[in-house]
């Protein structure tokens, strides 16, 4: 995920609320800040209509909508194989 | 892409944003906005002048819920950094709009 920070990306919650933003940090718990954000859909969610730095916690992520040209897909693929098989051991 | 997981590996910095203004999304959907004074490892939240925003069809900040919270981490979805400028102009009592959702697993 490092490789991603600086590039944006939409980050869909848990709780059905899409940000669009740029990647500022991640962390081992996978939590996510970003810059300059803004809510994606319908903004029926105006609440963050005046946050434009946020801190989203790992454990509310449903996904990260990443652009398909941004990742070496191949890699990553390679990477969470690897990572599923030494889970496994 | 490993990640190792350190525990001497810094979490991303909250310092950034203690001492102002936040809005902290909870897990059940409630929208509450204070100052930050503190947090630690987990996310617990130290927050003060807390009150709490409700969005219906009439909308207007709730109350001063608390002068001084302790949220614990578990709890809290978002914190977002709220910019003085932009929230003064924002006129509370015109918005309208459905409440949050909550968190579901």
């Amino acid at each position: 995920f490092k490789s991603l920070v600086g590039k944006d990306v939409v980050v869909e919650l848990k709780n059905d609320l899409s940000i669009c933003g740029t990647l500022h940090s991640v962390d081992q718990y996978l939590n996510i800040k970003m810059t300059d954000i803004s809510v994606t859909d319908p903004e029926k969610y105006p609440h963050m209509l005046s946050v434009k730095n946020c801190f989203i916690r790992g454990s509310v992520v449903r996904y990260v909508q990443l652009p398909a040209d941004e990742v070496d897909t191949q890699l990553l693929q390679d990477a969470a194989r690897k990572e599923a098989m030494q889970q496994k051991q | 892409m490993i990640v190792y997981v350190s525990l001497h590996e810094p979490d991303i910095s909250l310092t950034s944003v203690i001492q102002g203004t936040v809005a902290i999304v909870t897990s059940d959907g409630r929208m509450i906005v204070g100052t930050l004074k503190g947090f630690d490892q987990t996310i617990n939240l130290i927050l003060d002048e807390s009150h709490e925003r409700v969005f219906s069809s009439s909308q207007g900040v709730e109350q001063v819920v608390l002068g001084l919270y302790i949220v614990r981490g578990d709890n809290v979805a978002v914190i977002g950094e709220i910019d003085e400028e932009t929230d003064s102009a924002l006129d509370l009592g015109n918005i309208r709009a459905e409440p949050l959702n909550s968190v579901v697993h």
